[in-house]
């Protein structure tokens, strides 16, 4: 009888890092696949990527907690935030340093998180912000005893759906098609009429639109504050290269594997979970640098 | 008499791409070989393979009978093997001095010498100097590599695996690229190469291999197709029948 | 001396004298290390920060040495930075050493051997995957420093750090004077080591592996084993630094490990130029003065400001803000080459 609930309990605890662990995942994957896509596209290391994540966080803070916006309206905001943010400084700015090496667009972007950090601190403050959640996403209901976060089912409710319309779009409208011609040779794009610029452009601003979006709905379970660019930098980062840049399936598969593997971690060994994870991550790019899911890079 | 250099039925695939097909040469010692063929051929690759810049997928190579086919390239180098690149090779914010200064300290073993200054030996200082006159760099020698014009820019190329006192020789198309006016500098410097210097010379300029190759291998899809003497090559007409269309450089 | 000297002897003076002058101190540079010296007696109130620029120049310096002459860019520094400074504290706080140059010298053989063992991750992949590598380095470092926090106190850092007389008899007194003498004396001897390191022939090969490695295979280097080198030393120039701090604050915290730390270094570094050693000195000064200067305006915000100078350097573009020393530069040869005894067909312009 004993034996039966022990197991039992085991089988709850792996569902439940099981459940965590995909809502997790799904939602770096909203974070981070604008990364990944201008990374293959406009080979630029972007280390400022969750400038944009935080630039949503935020306005849906503001949006919901000081203008009463309801929770799913202020969800598109934050994207519109985030696109329009992107479009700005990707013309403005970005556009300066592609052509430059990869030192000086990491320098670049770190520029820009030493400014954004510094903005978001003396416009928001320092201390930890949360969206207010409305009341039917708050708690769990039981599912064969396993808890399930109403918050977190949500998550990969919507991800899901965010994923699958991702995929559609680059695999069946002409944008998606130009984009993944860009992608694999930008030069014969240009030579076949792909007008390249507006396909950055676009991409860009999608992507930060993307970031903003998951930056809202992560603020309930990442931490909203001003230094969460630099915190989840490196699982940006490990989602880029692990899952590679030539599909949106790769980046997919590595976030829920970094999900599932954080939250694992964190339960069954707390104190030496991110010691885990970043070991992994050196080993992993040491192994196979080019990442686990692209094709052998022609470049 | 054994080969200086030799190679037995190398191979380079790149996934299904064939870019050596059981290459198999043997190159005499103080040889002047030529590797002609089309575009595309295989001819720099085969020299990545006998360089450590490519390994092979099949086969060996051997250095005066000594298997050097798993050797890493700077070790080949040590050995005595040398070569250019077709497309200038060269460091763009160093001096031609400090560029052949940085090769002769390698070869005379100082490379890992972190506490004399650069300059300092003079068994160092001599050879640059006699590489300077011998190529004729003289009044570019202090300036950045990068900002000199392409034709010293080749014999600079070419002087730098000279400083490597090799005892073979790669020349990848040596003259490609120089302007008329300054190849006879190039050319002349090919042929004033020591005798007892084994030389494998890619190009396509059939006068230099003329005047210059005692035998020449034909290279075709990455396959050894024919080999022998100058004359016989030239009158062979399948070599010819591979060369339809393409025009011979003057 | 003869009339027509032969062609080939004067070739060869004109080489050796070109690579002479290439390693011989300059004017400039004397002067700078004259007036180093002379801020112990110049600026007396300004010893703590002097002493900082001194520890960020060291760090910055050994940044240098990776970034400037080998190519290797690096966002997690401040691993070996953050080693050195626990190691010295460690060392102090418990005992095991209590002369603190040489625990300096341990600290920095410490960061050393830890660069060694992580220095053949850096060999292999691009820049993106350095970067990571680096980073991630940098990250598990911190977690084990953070992790043991029974020794080494954890998030509330390295507390009752007592640091004894320098050679039984210099007390690191708080106005920080003998703390300033100490930095200084420590970043001008391992600034010498440096500079004759990248004036050898290994250095010159190092920056052939920056330029193009697949030619310096091509002429014999073995390249993987000069990048170790580099590498094991810019992580002992790195803990050295690292243990100067914690040895002249007696304190370490976790911060020193951080991705902050790494990306300031990295900003001093490019503030003051690579490749040339002086770089992240000058860059240190910059930066710790506009520190001072800022905060005073815009209290903890004026990180925006140097991102903001950081984003302006690349969009000018670094080599165009080098250009604009040329002037600089140039007046410094004039005044090298000026000799009042040389007779000269026009009266020269008297250096300002």
């Amino acid at each position: 009888m004993a034996k039966l609930a022990a197991r039992e309990r085991v089988a709850e605890a792996i569902l439940t890092i099981l459940f965590d662990g995909v809502a997790y995942g799904m939602l770096l994957f909203v974070l981070a696949c604008g990364l990944s896509v201008t990374l293959g596209l406009m080979n630029v290391v972007n280390l400022a990527h969750g400038v944009f994540a935080v630039a949503g966080g935020y306005v849906a803070v503001v949006v919901v907690n000081n203008w009463g916006v309801p929770f799913f309206a202020a969800l598109p905001i934050a994207f519109l935030a985030g696109a329009a943010l992107g479009a700005v400084l990707e013309r403005t700015l970005y556009v300066h340093v592609y052509t430059k090496s990869h030192l000086d667009q990491v320098l670049f972007t770190i520029g820009l998180v030493f400014m954004a950090v510094a903005a978001v601190d003396y416009a928001m403050g320092s201390r930890q912000q949360f969206v207010q959640i409305p009341a039917y996403l708050q708690g769990q209901f039981n599912v064969f005893g396993v808890g399930i976060g109403r918050y977190r089912l949500m998550i990969i409710v919507l991800c899901g759906l965010l994923t699958i319309a991702l995929q559609l779009i680059l695999a069946k409208t002409r944008f998606g098609s130009r984009l993944r011609a860009a992608v694999d040779d930008q030069r014969v794009a240009r030579g076949l009429g792909i007008n390249v610029g507006v396909v950055f452009g676009l991409t860009f601003a999608f992507g930060s639109g993307l970031a903003a979006l998951g930056g809202a709905l992560g603020a309930e379970i990442l931490g909203l504050d001003p230094i969460f660019p630099l915190k989840y930098l490196i699982y940006f980062l490990i989602v880029v290269t692990v899952g590679g840049t030539s599909s949106i399936t790769g980046p997919f598969v590595a976030s829920i594997l970094l999900g599932i593997g954080d939250v694992a971690g964190k339960y069954y060994v707390p104190t030496l979970s991110s010691f885990v994870i970043y070991s992994i991550m050196i080993v992993m790019l040491l192994w196979r640098p080019q990442g686990l899911f692209s094709r052998s890079a022609s470049r | 008499m054994a080969p200086v250099l030799e190679t037995r039925g190398l191979d380079k695939h790149f996934g299904g791409i064939v870019a050596a097909n059981e290459v198999s040469l043997k190159i005499e010692k103080g040889a002047r070989h030529a590797l002609i063929g089309p575009n595309g051929a295989g001819k720099t690759t085969v020299v990545n393979l006998l360089t450590g810049v490519l390994r092979p997928t099949a086969g060996k190579i051997l250095l005066d009978g000594e298997d050097i086919t798993n050797l890493p390239s700077h070790e080949r180098v040590r050995l005595g093997v040398a070569r250019t690149f077709q497309i200038n090779q060269l460091f763009a914010d160093l001096t031609p001095i400090e560029t052949l200064g940085l090769a002769i300290s390698e070869r005379l073993g100082r490379g890992h010498d972190w506490w004399r200054i650069v300059g300092s030996d003079p068994s160092v200082t001599n050879e640059i100097v006699e590489l300077i006159e011998r190529f004729r760099l003289g009044d570019v020698m202090r300036e950045r590599t990068g900002i000199l014009p392409y034709g010293k820019q080749r014999l600079l190329e070419i002087a730098l695996a000279i400083a490597c006192k090799p005892r073979v020789l790669l020349l990848d198309e040596p003259a490609a690229g120089v302007p008329e006016d300054e190849r006879h500098d190039i050319l002349a410097t090919v042929e004033a190469l020591p005798k007892d210097v084994t030389v494998l010379l890619i190009e396509h300029d059939m006068d230099i291999i003329f005047s210059f190759a005692d035998r020449i291998s034909v290279l075709v899809n990455g396959s050894l197709f024919v080999e022998g003497e100058p004359d016989e090559v030239a009158r062979d007409p399948r070599v010819k029948a591979v060369y339809l269309g393409e025009t011979f450089d003057g | 001396m003869p009339l027509v000297p032969d062609p080939g002897r004067r070739l060869a003076l004109e080489v050796t004298s070109f690579l002479v002058r290439r390693a011989r101190w300059s004017p400039l540079e004397l002067a700078f290390w004259v007036i180093a010296a002379a801020s112990f007696w110049l600026f007396p109130q300004k010893h703590l920060i002097l002493t900082e620029i001194c520890i960020w120049g060291l760090f910055a310096l050994s940044l240098d040495l990776i970034l400037g002459y080998a190519g290797i860019i690096s966002l997690g520094h401040a691993a070996f930075f953050g080693l050195g400074a626990y190691a010295a504290g460690l060392l102090a706080k418990y005992g095991w050493i209590n002369e603190p140059t040489v625990a300096l010298v341990v600290a920095g053989l410490l960061a050393a051997a830890v660069g060694f063992v992580t220095s053949f991750l850096v060999l292999r992949g691009s820049d993106l995957t350095r970067l990571m590598v680096t980073f991630g380095v940098a990250l598990i470092l911190g977690e084990i420093a953070n992790k043991f926090s029974d020794i080494t106190g954890g998030a509330d850092g390295l507390q009752g750090v007592e640091i004894k007389p320098l050679l039984g008899w210099f007390e690191l007194d708080i106005f920080g004077h003998v703390g300033y003498a100490y930095a200084l004396v420590v970043l001008f001897v391992l600034f010498v080591i440096a500079r004759r390191v990248v004036r050898s022939p290994f250095g010159l090969s190092l920056q052939a592996i920056r330029g193009n490695p697949l030619r310096s295979a091509a002429v014999g280097i073995a390249v993987n084993w000069r990048l170790v080198a580099i590498y094991t030393l810019s992580a002992g120039y790195a803990g050295i630094a690292g243990a100067l701090l914690a040895q002249t604050q007696a304190f370490a915290s976790l911060e020193m490990f951080s991705i902050e730390r790494s990306s300031d270094v990295l900003l001093i570094l490019i503030i003051g130029g690579t490749g040339w050693l002086y770089g992240g000195l000058i860059g240190a000064l910059i930066y710790r003065l506009l520190q001072d200067q800022l905060s005073e305006l815009t209290a903890r915000y004026w990180q925006f400001w140097i991102g903001l100078i950081l984003v302006a350097i690349v969009i000018t573009g670094r080599d165009r803000v080098g250009r604009w020393l040329a002037p600089v530069t140039r007046l410094a040869d004039e005044i090298a080459r000026w000799r009042p005894w040389t007779a000269r067909a026009a009266p020269t312009r008297e250096a300002p």
